[in-house]
């Protein structure tokens, strides 16, 4: 009797537009690229919006009626949130009416989508409290399950959000940390009293946002009967499947010609034919499902690459280097209490500018490149230093104003 | 196989790479008789040598392969090369002596001097010519004035080869348009390195050192003095730098016809001071300047290849290099710019200088990276060539 649960990750990042040293001073707008540019992120929202989110919102919208007893889950960011008020309102429009349905969850994560956690827990807790508010405001939901940035883990993410009053969490089921366990099953996080932990199945999960389309794999095509299979066949060896991906992976990773969308219309169905088989959203897992036992994560572990670890966005000298620049900076941009630029040093914690930095297989050419919208890890590197830079100059001048009026 | 010059007596990448790739495909159990317009010492004891032995012609300094056509002064004998011309039409007669003379299963000529040998020698053996395009006219030339019988000669050259090496794609699609070769006639061999030769710790003596102690970063220029390799640009990119970054010296290696012109300009712009010329260097003082700088600079307008960057790369100083470049296609980590964009090229420069931490990992990546870029790789590839071109005739 597998539960279902799906889990859709909603984000865009504010991409810092090529910033020069000679704009340092001059320039301060460092997300506003101009249009028709890779680094617009007015063009990219809406052409994601354009062929993944509003698309799969309306397939999503019509599954929902048509089977009551579908469930569905995102994390949205704060900072895609901004921008879809901004670029595409009629977007934010369409997922407030799948929340609607009563049966849509929406979690909690930063709402820099940030790494805020491995730098300072107090600007991480800021962020989580803001990111609850907004989903308070444009949702009427209290999040009640948490899942951090890109999924990355510790026992000690699982304390600090236990204290935070939440009775859930996400992580990847690594095989590390799992051994010979099953991802199927609830786990009890180490040092934790109530808060239970839930992991992506991500052989399951990857079969459908990274492989779907992969001719060469043996399972090409993949079609709905054939995965409805696959999770039936836990039936009996676990609690609840979790599928968790990129709400990009229909229509954007994965494009309408591949047949996301024909095979996302006819999985709900399918998998409902087997009469055990049922959704849960998180917080419905969590209240339900007993932890099996304790499970231990002493070192981060995240979704990505073949590693599972932070490594795609910390660990080689540059983007140690940007990230050290920009925490350092925490008490004295707060201490200005400028909105301006606490948001602006805030946008600049999203994950993905790291990611943007680093060099594992640049030279090859894979996923990292694919994903990377500037030329290379060194070229975002350069424009995020010299916004620093800008942001110093213009923390100086607030400074040294509120001084002198003292 | 004719080459035109090897090292030490070569004055610039040709030479390094006919080196490099007869010792990688000697190696490879290639028996490789190569030729050489005139005797000099070299030493290169992995394949034959033969010279053409072109009589009394004293080999003037200003006869490079890359001044398409110097005129001599006057008073030279009638028998002997006049200028860069005459002595290409008399290696490829005296081609035909020594195509008599040895055995081989096919010719392989390199760059537009020694086509008409390699036309020669394969017309008289009846064995297949493969011509190897280092550099073009039109890059030489940057665009200004083509010398059309050079020209001429290179097409006439490719034309009667069964197969073309163009050391990079950026050539290739430069025979593809305007010299109208047959896109699958071209096959792409990048150029490589022998990096450990260049993995050499730095003398303290260097003549650098004392700008070093003073806290000075060094930004370094090397390559000829020409149109073609842009270092107008670099002085500009040089003015814009210092604006930014006061504590900067500029270093600029080679000779070339544009030599008092830059030093004009660089007194126009203020920055003479900031800018050293070196003259030509080679050898270990060559290999001192790569590893005393902090970072290089290709701003080459057409650069058919690049061996200097991977020169500088493999020393350990990171290398800003022009996308009109062959080498870009062999280098993820390194910087690249359009030649003409000396804003990037001085945003590029500054942030290499002021931030350690994109100095180190272009430097660690790099050194990495440009392992791969290997002459072994390039001598598999020619041999692919040999085999098809052989095929084909069998």
């Amino acid at each position: 009797m597998p539960a279902i649960c799906l889990y859709f990750q909603v984000h865009q990042p504010y991409r810092i537009k090529k910033y020069r040293v000679f704009d340092v001073g001059h320039s301060h707008d460092y997300f506003e690229s101009p249009p028709g540019d890779r680094l617009n992120n007015r063009d990219v929202l809406t052409k994601v919006a354009r062929k993944s989110y509003l698309p799969a919102n309306q397939l999503f919208l019509e599954l929902l009626n048509k089977y009551p007893q579908l469930k569905i889950s995102y994390s949205f960011s704060g900072v895609l949130l901004d921008q879809l008020t901004e670029y595409s309102p009629e977007t934010l429009e369409s997922f407030q009416e799948l929340v609607k349905t009563g049966r849509v969850e929406i979690l909690s994560e930063t709402y820099y989508h940030s790494l805020a956690f491995i730098f300072s827990k107090d600007e991480f807790d800021r962020q989580v409290k803001l990111h609850s508010q907004k989903i308070k405001t444009l949702f009427h939901q209290v999040p009640k399950v948490f899942r951090n940035t890109e999924l990355i883990y510790r026992n000690d993410l699982a304390t600090e959000i236990e204290k935070l009053g939440y009775t859930g969490i996400l992580a990847e089921g690594a095989d590390h940390v799992l051994g010979w366990r099953s991802p199927n099953f609830l786990y009890h996080p180490v040092g934790c009293q109530k808060l239970k932990l839930m992991l992506k199945n991500y052989r399951l999960s990857d079969d459908i946002a990274f492989r779907f389309s992969t001719v060469g794999w043996s399972e090409y095509p993949l079609t709905a009967p054939k995965f409805a299979q696959w999770v039936s066949a836990i039936n009996g060896s676990g609690d609840v499947v979790n599928l968790f991906m990129d709400y990009e992976t229909f229509g954007e990773h994965q494009w309408e010609d591949t047949g996301i969308f024909n095979f996302l219309r006819h999985l709900p169905g399918e998998l409902l034919r087997h009469p055990d088989n049922y959704f849960v959203t998180p917080s419905q897992a969590v209240n339900k499902l007993p932890a099996l036992a304790e499970l231990d994560f002493p070192h981060f572990v995240s979704w990505a690459d073949v590693e599972r670890d932070i490594s795609a966005w910390l660990g080689n000298p540059i983007q140690n280097d940007a990230s050290q620049k920009l925490y350092e900076l925490e008490s004295a941009v707060l201490a200005t209490k400028d909105q301006k630029l606490i948001s602006d040093w805030r946008r600049l914690q999203t994950s993905d500018h790291f990611y943007y930095m680093c060099t594992k297989w640049f030279a090859d050419g894979d996923v990292h490149k694919y994903f990377n919208p500037y030329n290379s890890p060194y070229e975002a590197f350069i424009s995020f230093m010299n916004v620093i830079q800008d942001l110093k100059l213009r923390l100086e001048a607030l400074t040294s104003k509120s001084r002198s009026k003292k | 196989m004719f080459g035109w010059e090897l090292p030490p007596f070569n004055s610039g990448g040709l030479g390094t790479a006919c080196y490099g790739l007869t010792q990688a495909l000697s190696q490879q159990n290639i028996d490789i008789t190569f030729v050489l317009p005139q005797r000099v010492g070299v030493k290169a004891d992995f394949m034959k040598l033969v010279f053409a032995d072109l009589e009394g012609f004293e080999w003037p300094p200003e006869i490079t392969p890359y001044d398409t056509l110097k005129m001599l002064p006057p008073g030279i004998p009638p028998d002997m090369a006049r200028d860069l011309l005459s002595a290409v039409n008399m290696y490829a007669r005296r081609a035909a002596a020594i195509a008599k003379k040895h055995k081989f299963d096919l010719v392989h000529s390199h760059d537009w001097l020694c086509f008409p040998a390699g036309v020669v020698a394969s017309r008289v053996s009846r064995e297949p010519l493969v011509t190897h395009v280092h550099a073009t006219e039109l890059d030489r030339s940057g665009g200004n004035g083509v010398n059309t019988t050079v020209f001429g000669i290179e097409k006439n050259g490719m034309h009667h080869s069964s197969a073309v090496i163009a050391v990079s794609s950026f050539t290739k699609n430069l025979l593809k348009t305007y010299y109208q070769v047959n896109s699958d006639k071209i096959n792409v061999v990048h150029n490589g390195i022998n990096a450990d030769e260049f993995d050499i710790s730095l003398d303290e003596q260097n003549p650098l050192e004392t700008l070093k102690q003073a806290g000075f970063k060094i930004v370094l220029f090397l390559g000829r003095l020409t149109l073609q390799k842009g270092p107008d640009y670099f002085l500009k990119a040089a003015k814009r730098t210092l604006e930014y970054y006061p504590k900067a010296v500029f270093l600029i290696v080679g000779s070339g016809d544009m030599e008092g012109q830059l030093v004009n300009e660089a007194v126009n712009l203020g920055i003479s001071d900031r800018v050293l010329f070196a003259g030509f260097l080679r050898g270990k003082m060559l290999t001192q300047a790569f590893k005393a700088a902090d970072l290089f600079v290709m701003p080459s307008v057409s650069e058919p290849f690049g061996l200097t960057a991977l020169e500088s790369v493999a020393a350990g100083t990171p290398a800003i290099i022009s996308k009109q470049s062959g080498v870009s296609e062999t280098m993820s980590h390194v910087l690249k710019v359009d030649f003409w964009d000396v804003e990037e090229m001085a945003n590029q420069i500054i942030a290499v200088l002021n931030f350690s931490s994109l100095h180190v990992a272009l430097k660690d990546n790099g050194k990495h990276e440009v392992k791969k870029v290997s002459w072994q790789a390039a001598a598999a590839k020619t041999i692919e060539i040999y085999k098809k071109v052989l095929a084909k005739i069998g």
